[in-house]
């Protein structure tokens, strides 16, 4: 008997330990798929009132006149909002103290003796981060749509972000012989606890490693994708998960991953998503790491960057989507259009031509001209040559505006070959099929002329 | 009286050690004739320990098995530094990995797959020479095979996931690693990579057959516990003479669903499913990804899977979307 008590008593024991990481339930279900395919969201009302509480939009301040002098007039160094009224400055630099530091103030970032002065990291750091709220609100609308962001919606309050990402610590240096972890197997909260590879983030917000594993066909082709490869996508996916307090049927449809067919419209918005936060990883954060200090750095020596969580924290959109951008105008346009990155040398090949453009432009200038001048010449010395031209865009922008654009730069490489007496007949302007362009923001390849030499 | 009708038998046999039946020329006596009586053992099943035949064959599987368990388990406790306490606490997520993708089939350093694919080696040879073991042995009492072949079909499942159809693949990686949880979540990948193996209908066999087993095995230990009041289980008897506890147990099956398994064709019924849960599953396992790469696909072509009226507006993959215009 006392046997079989002790035997009830561990097993029980064993069930309380097994279950203590489960949520009690009910837990409540939504349908939103078609009937029996278990198109479901899982919420559990206890957890998600907490989840509630803490994701709510602070209340923004009074509007500020924008009459009055300039910012830039008044105040020194202010590049970015300086085509504010002062009034409008003011309570713009105010949101963000409140936003960011509200406990260290304005000299979190600012030179008490010197406001103008760049001297503190902080500083910096906040110009080029109200650059990338900029660019996240005026080019990366197909994921943020017209709710935009604020610093807030990453911040809440804290100077570094809640949710940022480092990449693993490398592995001991003695163990090279026995004891290798392949990168995974590590209970880590990053992949829910899961022995999935253990950082989910560098290959895709970094790198930009082919998230869609699953088989195009049904038989096998040449797409070739690894079950390590599929653990990595799955443990972003995890990580997709977590930071918006879904499950996969949010996104997905419930009979395959990777089938678009029958899929929420959420994937659409998700897989912008996961390219802006890689865009904004790269363009914005990554080169900053020079400027923290090494406290500020992770494990590896590289600087917290942007995952999912970073903004959404637990709720299927940041802050319940609250509109919180549209109080502060200035975060909503990029006050000054860089140009991100010089255009590449034209390609001149025996086949083939690539031409570049600058931004917002048909004109080819510079070496991009030459380009044209040199394949021109090409063209007039074989009469029997034919050339296929079409011409492309980036994705910055209003569509039809850029539709006709790369109409226009077809048109100038067209031109240039019928001035030159090139005879109509082997000029043929083409409408791509399909093509690998950038999602968003401004790509220097993007903006091109492509020319197939047919002999 | 005793009473054989709880979970735990309440009988006890203890008397003189029972070595069994007389051997053959040619087989070598057993190891220990003084026998211990394990009263913990008892309550479960026979309280005798042993006789334990080790031979040949079984010296060497168990060299072959603990060499493959040590490489894992030391691949184990050198991933958490030599820590017991954190072998401990991690074991479930510990895990020694097959090679990465870019080795191939070709022989990887050590410490990135080649410890793996020496366990592996070592743990198939161990599991052959136990096979070995169990036909020969099987054989030595002049008994049928039929363990040894329904161990076969495990067996097949296993070398199907750790060496055929890798080798077809021409990947190690494509392996399972040795693992609780890792090789869960391979399980779980491996669906994802190859379209869902919910629409491969060799996994659906496989499951069929799996849960029927469980059915069957069910019924038919529920039935012979239900006649044990009668002498159902004591099969010796009942072959000698078919008494009331079968034909009671046969009629109750037909009462309530017509038709009864006789007491022999019932362990035919349940060697089958068992044994067709993995035979099927190593088909399905082999055709994935040689065959098949996509099952979710692979149905919807074929009309396995039916198509489901749209409730979203239509979606397209993003990266297929045009940007460039004439």
């Amino acid at each position: 008997m006392r046997a079989l008590l002790h035997t009830a008593l561990a097993a029980l024991l064993t069930a309380t330990t097994l279950l203590a990481g489960c949520e009690r339930p009910p837990v409540d279900t939504v349908q939103r798929g078609y009937r029996g395919t278990g198109m479901e969201l899982v919420y559990n009302p206890r957890t998600a009132l907490a989840v509630a509480e803490a994701n709510q939009a602070p209340a923004a301040p009074e509007d500020a006149s924008p009459d009055g002098p300039k910012a830039r007039d008044i105040y020194k160094n202010v590049p970015l909002l300086g085509h504010l009224s002062v009034g409008e400055f003011t309570r713009q630099m105010v949101a963000i103290t409140a936003w960011i530091s509200p406990v260290e103030g304005c000299n979190y970032c600012h030179v008490p003796e010197n406001l103008a002065d760049d001297g503190k990291y902080t500083k910096v750091v906040a110009r080029r981060m109200i650059q990338m709220t900029q660019h996240v609100n005026a080019d990366w609308k197909a994921h943020v749509a017209e709710t935009g962001v604020t610093c807030y919606t990453c911040h809440r309050g804290k100077a570094v972000p809640e949710n940022v990402w480092f990449v693993p610590a490398p592995p001991r240096a003695n163990a090279n012989f026995i004891g290798d972890k392949a990168g995974q197997n590590t209970p880590l909260k990053t992949v829910g606890l899961s022995s999935l590879p253990n950082d989910p983030f560098g290959p895709y917000l970094l790198g930009a490693q082919t998230i869609g594993v699953g088989g195009a066909t049904a038989l096998p082709s040449d797409h070739v994708a690894s079950i390590v490869q599929t653990e990595q996508t799955y443990g972003l996916m995890m990580h997709l998960s977590n930071s918006l307090g879904v499950n996969c049927t949010y996104c997905h449809n419930t009979r395959n991953f990777k089938e678009w067919d029958g899929t929420p419209p959420q994937r659409t918005t998700a897989w912008h998503g996961i390219r802006m936060a890689r865009d904004l990883n790269n363009e914005y954060i990554v080169p900053l790491t020079k400027n923290f200090p090494s406290s500020r750095l992770g494990p590896a020596g590289d600087v917290a960057k942007i995952n999912c969580a970073t903004c959404h924290q637990g709720v299927y959109k940041p802050l319940y989507g609250a509109p919180m951008a549209k109080a502060f105008p200035a975060l909503q346009s990029v006050a000054l259009r860089t140009v991100s990155a010089p255009l590449p040398p034209p390609i001149s090949e025996a086949q083939r031509s690539v031409l570049y453009f600058g931004i917002d432009t048909p004109v080819l200038e510079g070496e991009q001209a030459k380009g044209l001048d040199q394949l021109v010449a090409s063209m007039i010395a074989d009469k029997n040559a034919k050339v296929r031209i079409s011409g492309y865009h980036s994705a910055t922008g209003d569509l039809a505006h850029n539709e006709e654009l790369a109409k226009q730069r077809a048109f100038t490489v067209r031109d240039a070959m019928l001035a030159a007496g090139v005879p109509e007949s082997q000029v043929i302007l083409d409408k791509p099929a399909q093509t690998a362009a950038n999602v968003a923001g401004e790509d220097p390849t993007a903006r091109r002329v492509e020319v197939v030499i047919e002999k | 009286m005793a009473e054989y009708q709880n979970l735990f038998t309440q009988v006890q046999a203890v008397g003189p050690a029972n070595l069994g039946v007389p051997l053959g020329p040619g087989h070598g006596p057993r190891t220990g004739t003084d026998l211990p009586q394990v009263h913990l053992f008892g309550r479960i099943g026979m309280p005798q320990v042993g006789p334990i035949y080790l031979g040949s064959l079984g010296v060497a599987s168990l060299i072959f098995g603990i060499a493959a368990f040590n490489i894992i388990g030391f691949n184990m406790l050198a991933q958490v530094n030599w820590d017991i306490v954190q072998f401990v606490r991690q074991l479930f997520w510990l895990s020694l990995e097959p090679p990465p993708p870019e080795y191939g089939l070709s022989l990887p350093p050590l410490n990135q797959g080649g410890w793996w694919l020496m366990a592996g080696g070592f743990l198939t040879a161990s599991i052959l020479l136990w096979w070995l073991r169990m036909y020969t042995r099987a054989r030595a009492l002049g008994m049928g095979t039929h363990v040894a072949w329904a161990f076969a079909a495990a067996i097949w499942l296993f070398l199907v996931l750790g060496f055929i159809r890798p080798l077809l693949m021409g990947s190690w990686s494509e392996a399972v690693p040795f693992g609780i949880f890792p090789h869960l979540d391979w399980t779980a990948a491996f669906s994802i990579r190859y379209g869902n193996l919910f629409y491969n209908p060799f996994h659906a066999l496989s499951i069929a057959f799996l849960y029927g087993a469980t059915m069957l095995f069910a019924m038919h230990g529920a039935t012979i516990l239900a006649v044990s009041r009668f002498g159902g289980e004591r099969e010796l008897e009942q072959i000698s003479d078919r008494g009331t506890a079968s034909e009671r147990a046969a009629l109750f099956w037909r009462w309530t669903m017509g038709f009864n398994a006789t007491a022999e064709s019932i362990h035919r019924w349940a060697w089958w499913f068992a044994v067709l849960c993995p035979l099927t599953g190593g088909i399905g396992i082999l055709l994935t990804g040689t065959v098949v790469d996509n099952w979710y696909l692979w149905a919807m072509k074929h009309g396995v899977a039916p198509p489901y009226p749209p409730v979203f507006p239509p979606a397209v993959d993003p990266a297929t979307l045009l940007q460039g215009v004439k």
